[in-house]
């Protein structure tokens, strides 16, 4: 038999949540309506092959104040953070190996 | 500790509270796998009556019973109940719910409102597709623009149904990822996990991960729909191939959420009835992330001929190579664990062995069409047809069947009739290979798939299928009904009738509610048969 009983469960988990104050939280709010502002703005000018770089970029500066500091994700061990990185790889996949196919199309 | 109440209270069967409500709203992984199993059973004998309707269509040249745009109303409707409320939810929904915790040894799954969230979300993806068959979908399973764009039957409705099941898979992919890293039992490392719960978990990487690919292209292919935007119409500045890109990213690594719990299965079942320890545990545990990790590489091979780069396509040609190492690992190991065992040829390990043996021919036939030159002349017929049902039934079906055979006993705490099981099997095996082993030679004579008529020099191959799928149909029939008697007339389960070490049989059948009585210590990983273990039997 692989296995016996114990009278007691165990429990390995010594985590402790991180406490993060209220004031984070309105700090990444201003920051959002900042950027979202920024983005506003931004729309108004033309950066030629650029405009979606800046569009993108400053999407995923929000995005990374929202997990890191409103999720959490800045305080939380190795396991989660392999868990948010993860698809950012798959993404970037999604993206290359698409692109592999776009950009190298024989034109017709 | 509250243990103690636990232990004294006397034991009562998960099955036995009565009522539908106790079912529906029950956030017990058992109940929940078991209501997963009776959608996904009855999804698999709906779905296969439709595909005995297209074979019968399909038994001479000519219209016989049904016309062509009907045809693809039933090859539409097949693949997309097969695919999305069959073999995806499949396996990792309701076996997984039902043994991940029991192999673990935990007494739930980590989120238990969230796991009867996700079977609600099912019934309701399933209920929209229901409603969509007011006017049903003929673009095939796989909506490809620009004809999913035009057509006038209901692609929005049945799309939306799929993406709402998408959300019921990503769900659940959580659930077991967290159980797995939370839940173990003390004693339970990673490398004394069962391999059906290594299969589970990356299966559960996939549904969480590349689920939402397939959920934001259904949505786009919806938005073009209803708003007219430009996304895959080239008229528009769109790209129609971008929507295959999009779909395969999904949709190959479906593919392996598909079969990944089978092949858990069978690694539960082969070493139980070949008194053997699993030959390589490791490499078994780690071939099965690095099919997880190389399905999100392979995608395009199912465009090579669609207009695709041709960089692109030596590319992806290149990488689908790759999956064959894990792949083969796996056959090997298999087979390692077979030679020189002792082996018993219960019903649940017939169909171990049909998994080994016709996902073997599965696979190698999908090296031809990953093979660049090849693929152009067997695109689109029945050779790919045939490939994706040995893969498909051979695989995931046989692990399928298997399992539901082998856990029986332990689900139901009944026994079936064993003998009747392995006419069953007998049936299905050979009336399978006479459906499918024909059509691999229709392929290379040129047979397009999807196609309502052929020309009469197809006629005597298209007939042997027919009558194959007919064999096929009948055994599963037998096998069903051998099942539901078994459920009334069958004589009671012992606790453990293989002699397996597994932590899932070392409970009552059915298990209680909660379980174990106490959680368990585990010392060891499930697989100690033979020489190591004089005390078995
Ligand atoms: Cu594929």
């Amino acid at each position: 038999m692989a296995t016996k009983t114990h009278s007691e469960e165990h429990h390995h988990d010594h985590e402790e949540p991180h406490i993060v104050g209220n004031s984070v939280y309105i700090i990444v709010w201003v920051a959002l309506m900042i950027l979202t502002g920024i983005t506003v703005w931004v729309a108004r000018h033309n950066f030629g092959v650029f405009n979606i770089v800046v569009a993108l970029g400053i999407a995923s500066i929000k995005a990374s104040i929202v997990a890191l500091f409103f999720m959490h994700l800045k305080y939380e061990d190795k396991l989660t953070w392999t868990f948010a990185l993860y698809p950012l790889f798959l993404l970037a996949l999604l993206i290359g190996l698409t692109a592999s196919d776009v950009f190298y199309r024989l034109s017709p | 500790m509250a243990n103690h109440t636990i232990a004294e209270t006397l034991y009562v069967p998960y099955l036995d509270e009565k009522g539908i409500l106790s079912w529906l709203l029950s956030t017990d992984h058992k109940r929940i796998g078991i209501m997963y199993l009776i959608s996904i059973s009855t999804s698999f004998l709906i779905a296969g009556i439709s595909s005995l309707l297209m074979r019968l269509e399909l038994i001479a040249p000519g219209k016989t019973i049904v016309d062509a745009h009907q045809y693809n109303v039933l090859f539409t409707f097949h693949g997309t109940v097969m695919v999305f409320f069959f073999i995806v939810p499949g396996l990792a929904a309701s076996l997984g719910n039902f043994l991940i915790p029991l192999m673990i040894g935990a007494r739930d799954v980590a989120f238990p409102k969230l796991n009867l969230g996700s079977y609600w979300l099912y019934l309701l993806g399933a209920t929209i597709l229901l409603i969509s068959l007011l006017k049903p979908a003929d673009t095939g399973w796989t909506f490809y623009t620009p004809y999913s764009i035009k057509t006038g039957t209901d692609v929005i409705l049945l799309t939306t149904g799929i993406f709402i099941l998408g959300m019921s898979s990503i769900l659940t992919g959580l659930n077991f990822i967290v159980t797995i890293h939370k839940l173990r039992a003390p004693g339970m490392t990673w490398h004394r996990l069962n391999l059906f719960v290594w299969a589970s978990y990356a299966t559960a990487i996939l549904q969480l991960l590349a689920t939402p690919v397939v959920g934001i292209t259904l949505l786009l292919l919806i938005m073009e729909r209803v708003f007219g935007i430009g996304f895959f119409d080239p008229a528009k500045g769109g790209d129609p191939i971008l929507f295959q890109n999009f779909f395969w990213f999904y949709s190959h690594p479906a593919v392996y959420i598909m079969i990944l719990p089978a092949f858990g299965v069978i690694s539960e079942i082969i070493p139980v009835f070949s008194r053997k320890p699993i030959f390589g545990y490791k490499a078994m545990a780690y071939s099965l992330l690095a099919i997880a990790l190389i399905s999100f590489l392979v995608w395009a091979h199912h465009m090579f001929v669609s207009g695709m780069s041709e960089v692109a396509a030596t590319i992806f040609s290149f990488l689908t190579m790759l999956v064959a190492i894990p792949t083969a690992i796996k056959v090997f190991n298999w087979t390692a664990t077979l030679y020189k065992g002792s082996i018993q040829l219960h019903s649940a390990m017939l169909y171990a062995l049909s998994l080994i043996f016709l996902f073997t021919i599965g696979g190698l036939t999908g090296v031809f069409l990953g093979s660049l030159a090849v693929d152009v002349h067997l695109h689109d017929t029945y050779f790919v047809v045939a490939h994706m049902h040995y893969v498909m039934i051979g695989g995931t079906v046989m692990g399928f069947f298997g399992a539901l055979h082998f856990w029986y006993p332990k689900m139901f705490g009944k026994m079936f009739n064993e003998k009747v099981a392995k006419v069953a099997w007998a049936l299905i095996f050979i009336g399978f290979n006479v459906t499918f082993f024909p059509q691999f030679i229709l392929g290379t004579l040129g047979m397009p798939r999807r196609y309502a008529d052929y020309p009469p020099e197809f006629h005597s191959l298209h007939e042997l299928s027919t009558i194959g799928s007919l064999i096929l149909g009948i055994g599963v029939f037998i096998m069903t009904v051998n099942l539901l008697r078994g459920l009334t007339n069958g004589e009671k389960a012992p606790e453990n009738p293989y002699n397996s070490v597994s932590l899932e049989w070392q409970v009552p059948s059915p298990p209680p509610h909660e379980n174990f009585e106490k959680i368990p210590v585990v010392t060891d990983y499930p697989y100690v048969y033979g020489k190591k273990n004089t005390q078995e039997g």
